[in-house]
């Protein structure tokens, strides 16, 4: 079983999560191109080891977080970075 | 050289208790290849051996860092298909059955190919509507493929709950006779060892650490073992197709998901088809051995971990019952996990790169076993010529940037 530190539930079995996948930066769509956008939406990093990464507490609070995963081994620790956990 | 298989070879060997020569060769890693294919899997493989067989290229390694067949073409559950939704998809996996057709005497070798039929159950209206569409694309293009009722999937597969009261009636199926099941190790072994004998380089445990790229074109790769020069790349290691990109610097629309498997202690033979129900995850088919061998989709994010879990067992195991109740005495005896590199449109990406010499054969994810064999021709043919050959136009890399997805999912997801 992988344990998921959720900022407000605390640890919770992986199962009652969504995965939203890899964080990455979203262009701005005023300014963006065709190419580019499409590169947002499909391109992925799919990096072997620590990668930041959204899920979804769909069995619990219902909202979104932050966390860090080694996706080699599936090591998990809450996101060190501040916006962790804020949602969107 | 590896000696032909033959009854008399069989014979000879059988009086004379000789032993047989190795398949392959070890052969000393050399400074330089015309061209350099990273992954032994079916798809590296047999891209060597076309590019030896078709094209007379023999100067060419093929880089694992594990052994051959160590990926998912050794953990796959060789489920060989072409009822596929797009008229691209249909007539590239259909090349590949014909290819898997003559493979044995093609390469001297037993695959062990069974054409037993392939059923996609439908559980819904609307299934049953994309079948229906399934069915035509398909026999449009010449592929055998029907839809047909509860009561004749039942006569196919009388094990299975037809009753009107299950969770998940069987509303009909699509049914697929040409499909079937292979050895997959054969599949792996037959492609190196004739790959071998037209004298291509197979390296196991030789892990490329990085690639040489330099204005603008490959000129290298790094090893374990030290450089190696080479003009032409071509990467084809499917889970991790996304590090070796990394290398050269292009980017995959691909992410790496775990798929598990598991199989049962082997009983009589029963099942002559293979079964699927993308509504219940799960397909099943029987192996000549007599085990059962059961799959589901793929599991709920991506990792490169290939630890079985077991919310997959539990899952598996009340779905295959609510199919067919009658194998609740039935164990497991194992499990296992393999790595699948999944693309937003369930299809695969295949050709030239921005980066010259750099050639990908890559987005697999769950159904790219049964394509190995057009795939390795059409990359052979590729690399060979450096034209993109019209069975893989569709698939290449830049469709992502135009918008031009494939979308196979319809007929992908579940039944790989
Ligand atoms: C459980 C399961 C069931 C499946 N069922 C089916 C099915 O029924 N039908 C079907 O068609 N498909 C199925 N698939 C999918 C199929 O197995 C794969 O798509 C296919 O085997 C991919 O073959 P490949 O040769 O591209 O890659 P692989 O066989 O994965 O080979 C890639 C190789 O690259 C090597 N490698 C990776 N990185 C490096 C490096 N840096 N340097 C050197 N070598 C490297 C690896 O060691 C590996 O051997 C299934 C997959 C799984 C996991
Ligand atoms: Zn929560």
């Amino acid at each position: 079983m992988i344990l998921l530190p959720c900022p407000w539930c605390g640890p919770r079995d992986a199962d009652e999560f969504g995965y939203a996948g890899e964080i990455r930066p979203r262009p701005d769509p005023s300014t963006t191109t065709p190419a580019e956008w499409r590169g947002y939406l499909y391109l992925r990093r799919n990096t072997a080891g620590w990668t930041r990464e959204r899920w979804f507490h769909r069995m619990g609070c219902r909202r979104y977080l932050v966390l860090e995963r080694d996706t080699t081994n599936n090591d998990v620790r809450p996101s060190t970075d501040a916006s962790s956990g804020s949602g969107s | 050289m590896a000696e032909a298989y033959s009854a008399l070879a069989l014979l000879r060997h059988g009086v004379t208790g000789r032993s047989w020569t190795p398949m392959w060769r070890e052969r000393p890693l050399e400074r330089g290849y015309p061209v350099v294919i990273i992954g032994g899997g079916v798809h590296g493989l047999a891209t060597a051996y076309y590019l030896a067989a078709n094209h007379g290229v023999t100067n060419v390694a093929v880089l694992d860092k594990g052994y051959l067949g160590g990926g998912g073409s050794g953990r796959n559950t060789a489920i060989l298909r072409s009822n596929y939704l797009t008229v691209e998809g249909v007539r590239f996996y259909d090349r590949s059955l014909e290819l898997y057709r003559g493979m044995a005497s093609a390469l001297n070798f037993n695959v062990m190919f069974s054409r037993r039929g392939h059923l996609t159950l439908a559980h819904s209206d609307t299934s049953l509507r994309t079948m229906r569409w399934r069915a035509e694309v398909n026999k449009a293009s010449g592929v055998d493929s029907e839809v047909i009722g509860p009561d004749e999937v039942k006569r196919l597969v009388p094990e299975m709950d037809t009753s009107a009261t299950a969770r998940y009636p069987v509303l009909g199926a699509l049914h697929h006779p040409p499909g079937g099941i292979v050895r997959h190790d054969a599949v792996v072994w037959g492609y190196a060892r004739a790959a071998d004998r037209l004298g291509v380089h197979l390296h196991q445990h030789t892990e490329v650490t990085g690639i040489e790229v330099s204005g603008g074109r490959v000129t290298g790769v790094r090893t374990n073992r030290g450089p190696i020069a080479t003009p032409v790349v071509l990467n084809a290691t499917a889970g991790w197709a996304s590090t070796v990109s990394d290398m050269a610097g292009v980017p995959l629309p691909v992410q790496t998901f775990p798929l598990q498997a598991a199989v049962t202690e082997p009983v009589k033979p029963f099942l002559r088809t293979v079964v699927v129900s993308g509504t219940l995850h799960v397909y099943v088919s029987q192996t000549a051995r007599g085990e059962l061998v059961f799959g589901a989709s793929v599991d709920p994010f991506a990792s490169y971990s290939t630890r079985g879990s077991l919310e997959f067992t539990e899952g598996l195991a009340g779905h295959v019952l609510q199919l067919m109740p009658s194998l609740a005495k039935l164990r497991l005896l194992r499990q296992w996990a393999g790595l699948c590199d999944m693309t937003p449109d369930f299809a695969p990406v295949m050709g030239a790169t921005d980066v010259a010499g750099f050639f990908l054969d890559v987005g697999w994810g769950t159904y790219g076993f049964k394509a190995g064999p057009v795939a390795g021709e059409a990359m052979a043919e590729c690399i060979a010529t450096g034209q993109t050959p019209e069975i893989i136009s569709a698939f290449g890399l830049d469709r992502f940037a135009q918008g031009r997805l494939v979308g196979e999912k319809g007929a992908a997801a579940v039944g790989h």
